[in-house]
């Protein structure tokens, strides 16, 4: 499928992502000549690098129109998730500063590094071709694993980073054989030149072998199960807003690339992929329920809830249908307004020798500081699903696809497993709204306010306007159908 | 009769509003919590009062919802839609008329944190009034479940010793019974393309399908109301939370279990609760002779009046699948006087908690010779409790029982043997606090109710005994959304039995 374009439609299509890699480049040259003391600098030209690619990803037509010989693909879906990951790259940055200023991390790498990842993402969303898509990722992998282990004195970090490696490398290796079983079953690596080869009546096992590798690739990305393992280490290990990171646009990006890529290369054996989509989303949630009732590391435990939100979210892709799509838009925003929100909390635990990770040491917040127990408390009964919150929104309406598509046993285990869910979220409210206090924090830095406030009013108010969300992510979803 | 303003709303968010005049309070000293309760109390009364207009207003001879009002929320099939009928403009009033001897009740027993106290109840009271204003089913769902936000805090921060415990408990136990019903909510919007409550009413759902949908209803009502065998979560709440989370628990909550019945899975399943009504039965006979038994054995009072609790829903559970008038009618009063009395004589635990702060049965006796008047409006709400004709228990149990001996004799013959039961424990319990020689030490000095107290209590003797003499201005609002919800329910059976037999000629 390859219509001939223009070299400048090409290039405008791409726009954003070109404007995110020159602007990167020129950063660099800035920190590599001044050093160091730029980085606070280069931090706020970052930020303000990704609002503007944002912006024109905004103000750009999304017509749907593909470029670079069918390789990339600039839709309303693209739109819209390059914006949410866009937002939530340059929301990481600006809860940054006071971690690396306290830390000694102060260098100017850092926000380069999340800027070269976020192209990468923007990438992953646009790819239509499996060749653009493993480009893509890659960048962005490559960029997280070095910033993993960006705190060279931690032994903990560098582990991360090591451990982010092998697993991340092991798993490009399967994607990357998925994708040649694929090309070598099917002869191309466009999505819809797949899509055409792929039907149902063409029974073809070495095709469903490429599928499988491939799903299994992507299920690394966005830490499902049972490729989660690299997730509580890395999100314990790394850097507090390197996790933040972790936690937001990368799984928006991954989920995105996810969404495309099985609904457009292979819209017509949706019963093949649906069944190890309904697997892994049932381990993640369940998985992610369990095993995070142990973990008193807050870190470790956001790791095992990002898990079963993944899971949640792989429950709309089940689905298999717009509604579905709909849904998994609808979650990711508010995953992300969610989290954003709760690292802000989480980057605030800190006392006068230093960061503190403890669940423990929220003991008793309510009493020391609490407007943060009480945003922070919503937050967590809207990560529990609980109504009239966002959270709530959130698996309504992926579990409302799920009962569309006819999958019961799934939206069982489902709900089910988000009662499970909600007993570690209340574990952390009864700490800090039932115990005794413990010592107070430090106060809260200005940008983390903002941040936490944002989040929570978001979260708390979604209730009284939904239908904008809503509607948007109907538009988004239509163009992947 | 309808209003040309939106009065439902108004009376849902003006809690809301109150908390958030509170919420404006800044400081913690001495003034800024004596204007946080006075600022609850009053939200509070102008909310019961406002809610009165509804009753006066309202129009008893019409089964169709009044006082409507509907707003586009999440697309076109899902809105915000509120109305009240016969059946739910009482609970809306009990509430209202609960919620400022709630306030009174926490005056003194509360000392710390008395602003978010205040906070979670104005809070706790609009998500109880929207249950039973809501006419779609995702609204309705939404003020039904985030009730649990506040009241896990309520029975968390302010609860006894094992208040960490019991607030989990209470809060995974009826959040696990609720999704069941969510995924029901979602399979009947993709069938019945919308969750508007009046054209839900009006739908015919497939046989095959009611049965499901009817236990997955079942999971979460039965949770709430509480049906044996998931009422255990209810006693270990009850004695931890404070009085007025207690009062509150008892008299709203549990009747959210018995509306959903009411509301949802008789009139929208009729098939599945025909054919499961012998179910309701044998739990609801369950509920009340074996929680009445369990009751006679327990030393704390707080948990003895919650397993009274358990087998008084025996009772508005067994009334209200007889699907009879008599049962239905006596299902809804028994609910609307078990809100009043349970609510009472959690309040006569809390007046001697406060002064003994101990809820041991053995702590007390002889309470009678330094509180008389404690003493005579205990009795009322015992009295109550039992049964004992004149009061509003009566109405209620007498009632149920004669709808239940229409459908079946056995399960009247057993329900009655709950009611000689109740007596047992209820007499025993008041004759243990507060007969005999006033012997403990501790008790010498004991004081009786200050006027606060005699403020709270009052209004609900009054009513106890207004309504046990007088039953009829609950009745009469009632009776006609009773009679159009059997009337239905007897046309849908008659439809259902035309279908089989069409089939088989």
């Amino acid at each position: 499928m390859t219509e001939t374009v223009s070299p400048i439609v090409n290039y405008l299509s791409a726009l954003p992502e070109i404007c995110l890699v020159i602007g990167a480049m020129a950063l660099l040259m800035l920190g590599a000549f001044r050093g160091n003391q730029t980085a606070d600098l280069i931090c706020w030209l970052s930020i303000g690098l990704l609002l503007f690619a944002a912006t024109l990803v905004v103000v750009m037509p999304a017509t749907g129109k593909v470029a670079f010989d069918g390789a990339f693909i600039m839709d309303r879906f693209a739109q819209f998730m390059k914006v949410l990951t866009l937002l939530g790259s340059a929301v990481v940055i600006f809860m940054s500063f006071e971690f690396m200023r306290s830390a000694r991390l102060q260098k100017f790498e850092y926000p380069i590094l999340i800027i070269l990842a976020t192209t990468g993402m923007l990438m992953m969303i646009s790819a239509n071709d499996l060749i653009a898509l493993y480009l893509g990722l890659e960048l962005q992998s490559l960029a997280l694993y070095v910033i993993a282990a960006f705190r060279t004195d931690s032994v903990r970090s560098s582990e991360a980073g090591l451990k982010y490696f092998v697993l991340g490398a092991l798993s490009s290796g399967m994607l990357l054989y998925g994708c040649s079983l694929i090309y070598g079953f099917t002869g191309t690596t466009g999505f819809s030149g797949i899509a055409a080869a792929a039907t149902p009546s063409v029974h073809n096992l070495g095709l469903i072998f490429g599928l499988v590798f491939f799903m299994a690739g992507l299920a690394f990305k966005i830490s499902a199960v049972p490729f989660h393992m690299w997730t509580p280490d890395v999100y314990e290990g790394a850097p507090t807003p390197v996790t933040a990171f972790f936690a937001t646009a990368p799984k928006i990006a991954a989920m995105a690339m996810f969404l495309r890529a099985v609904h457009v290369a292979f819209p017509d054996i949706t019963h093949q992929w649906q069944q190890i989509v309904v697997f892994i989303s049932i381990g993640s949630m369940v998985l992610g329920a369990f095993a995070a009732i142990g973990q008193n590391d807050i870190k470790r435990l956001m790791a095992y809830s990002s898990i079963g939100h993944m899971g949640f979210a792989l429950v709309g892709l089940a689905s298999g249908d717009q509604a579905g799509v709909q849904a998994v838009i609808v979650y990711l925003t508010i995953y992300l307004v969610m989290n954003v929100g709760v690292f802000a909390c989480i980057l605030s635990m800190r006392r006068s020798d230093g960061m503190v990770e403890e669940i423990d040491e929220l003991a008793g917040l309510s009493r020391n500081s609490p407007i943060m127990a009480f945003l922070l408390a919503m937050l967590m009964f809207s990560l529990a699903g609980i109504p009239p919150l966002a959270g709530f929104f959130a698996k309504f309406y992926v579990f409302l696809a799920a009962i569309n598509a006819g999958l019961y046993v799934l939206a069982v285990i489902g709900v089910l497993s988000s009662v499970v869910g909600a007993y570690y979220y209340l574990r952390i409210i009864k700490i800090m709204y039932f115990d005794e206090p413990a010592e107070k924090f430090e106060p809260m830095p200005g940008a983390l306010q903002g941040v936490l406030a944002v989040s929570g009013v978001l979260v708390i108010f979604f209730f009284t306007y939904p239908a904008p969300l809503v509607a948007a992510a109907n538009i988004a979803a239509k163009s992947l159908f | 009769m309808t209003t040309g303003w939106p009065i439902l709303s108004a009376i849902i968010f003006l809690p809301m509003l109150g908390a958030l005049f509170i919420l404006a309070i800044r400081g913690e000293d001495e003034i800024a919590i004596r204007n946080a309760r006075y600022v609850a109390l009053w939200t509070t009364m102008i909310t019961f009062l406002l809610s009165l207009v509804i009753w006066i207003e309202f129009d008893p001879t019409t089964h169709v919802f009044q006082f409507e009002e509907q707003r586009d929320w999440l697309g076109a099939s899902i809105s915000y839609r509120l109305g009240v009928d016969g059946i739910s403009m009482l609970f809306v009033i009990l509430t209202t008329f609960l919620m400022p001897l709630c306030i009174l009740a926490s005056w003194d027993a509360i000392q710390s944190r008395v602003k978010a106290y205040m906070i979670a109840f104005l809070v706790l009271e609009t998500l109880m009034i929207g249950v039973f204003c809501a006419m779609d089913l995702v609204v309705f769902y939404l003020f039904f479940e985030g009730g649990l936000i506040p009241m896990f805090l309520i029975i968390g921060v302010w609860g006894g010793q094992r208040r960490v415990y019991a607030s989990f408990k209470f809060f995974l136990y009826t959040l696990l019974g609720s999704v069941l019903m969510l995924l029901a909510i979602m399979a009947m919007y993709w069938e019945a393309g919308t969750t508007d409550i009046p054209a839900l009413l009006a739908y015919q759902f497939p046989p095959e399908m009611q049965a499901w949908l009817w236990f997955a209803f079942l999971a979460s009502f039965a949770v709430k109301m509480p049906m044996w065998p998931v009422h255990t979560w209810l006693p270990d709440a009850h004695v931890e939370a404070p009085t007025a989370g207690s009062v509150v628990l008892a008299a709203v909550l549990l009747k959210m279990g018995g509306y959903g019945f009411l509301r949802f899975s008789i009139p929208m399943f009729p098939l599945a609760s025909e054919q499961f009504a012998p179910l309701i039965f044998l739990l609801s006979v369950i509920a009340i002779t074996y929680t009445s038994l369990v009751a006679l054995a327990q030393e704390d009072m707080k948990k003895l009046i919650a397993y009274s609790s358990v087998a008084h829903m025996g009772f508005v559970t067994m009334g209200l699948f007889t699907l009879t008038t008599q049962g239905l009618e006596g299902g809804i009063f028994q609910m609307l006087s078990h809100g009043i009395v349970s609510a009472a004589l959690f309040l006569c635990v809390g007046v001697i908690y406060d002064r003994m702060h101990t809820r041991q049965i053995d702590a007390y006796g002889g309470l009678v010779n330094r509180m008389p008047l404690y003493a005579f409006c205990f009795m009322v709400f015992t009295m109550a409790n039992v049964g004992l004709p004149g009061t509003s228990g009566f109405v209620g149990e007498f009632l149920t029982l004669v709808g239940a001996f229409r459908v079946n004799t056995w399960v009247a013959f057993f329900a009655t043997i709950g009611v000689i039961l109740s007596a047992a424990y209820a007499l025993w319990l008041y004759r243990r606090v507060v007969f005999g020689q006033l012997e403990k030490p501790e008790l010498k000095a004991i004081t009786d109710l200050d006027t606060r107290e005699i403020v709270v209590m009052v209004p609900l003797v009054v009513l106890t005994i207004l309504f046990g003499i007088y039953p009829a201005p609950l009745l009469d609002v009632m009776s006609v959304s009773v009679d159009h919800l059997i009337k239905n329910y007897e046309a849908a059976l008659a439809a259902a039995e035309q279908a089989k037999l069409a089939l088989v000629h």
